[in-house]
């Protein structure tokens, strides 16, 4: 299936879940992004339960914060 | 490297003098690690000491960028009253190793501004190249 991600369309394997896709995106600390697929903000206690389909745009930003 | 416009060099100084005690924060948009323009983003700590972005607003900018072909390629932020180093809190949050990390700080006589590449926890110093 083809999804969109972070801007770039990709093929990756049918029924993948988000965690799966943060997984092949490296990303190390998934808990650390903030996840958007078609626009709809997905709730970190979400994750687990998405199941991707063909065609989904999924974005996803790191935290971003500091300190002095 | 990056390099940068002195205009967002200045716009960058100026929001931090704005916002100061506050700390200031921002992205900075761009390609091939040439700066394009400031993105000037809401500090939702309020904080001397903190800054966190607004996960909302960061997809704003986001997709701003990306409809124009454009990258956040750089977060920023000010450090009123320190110098611009990355602290320990900035390198033990500096999640996105796709970004550079420029800091302004504003404890000395004159503005000073420095970039930083953090990744791993690891901190390299870039240089900035006015333009």
């Amino acid at each position: 299936m083809k999804l969109t991600i972070n801007g770039d369309t990709k093929e990756l394997k049918d029924g993948i879940s988000l965690p799966e896709l943060l997984i092949i995106e490296n990303v190390e600390q998934p808990d650390m992004v903030s996840v958007q697929i078609n626009d709809e903000f997905i709730r970190q206690d979400e994750h687990t339960n998405v199941v991707l389909k063909d065609g989904d745009e999924i974005n996803f930003l790191y935290f971003m914060g500091g300190g002095a | 490297m990056i390099k940068m416009p002195q205009s967002v060099y200045d716009e960058i100084v100026a929001h931090a003098l704005k916002d100061t005690p506050i700390e200031a924060c921002g992205y900075l948009a761009g390609i091939n690690g040439e700066v394009k323009y400031a993105i000037p983003m809401k500090n939702t700590d309020a904080s001397n000491e903190h800054f966190s972005f607004d996960p909302q607003e960061q997809f704003d900018a986001f997709k701003k960028t990306q409809k124009e072909g454009l990258r956040l390629i750089s977060v920023y932020h000010s450090h009123p009253e320190t110098p611009a180093r990355p602290s320990e809190e900035d390198i033990r949050l500096a999640y996105d190793p796709n970004v550079s990390y420029v800091i302004v700080s504003l404890a000395g006589e004159t503005p000073d501004m420095k970039s930083f590449i953090i990744k791993n926890k690891t901190v390299e110093k870039e240089e900035i190249e006015i333009i």
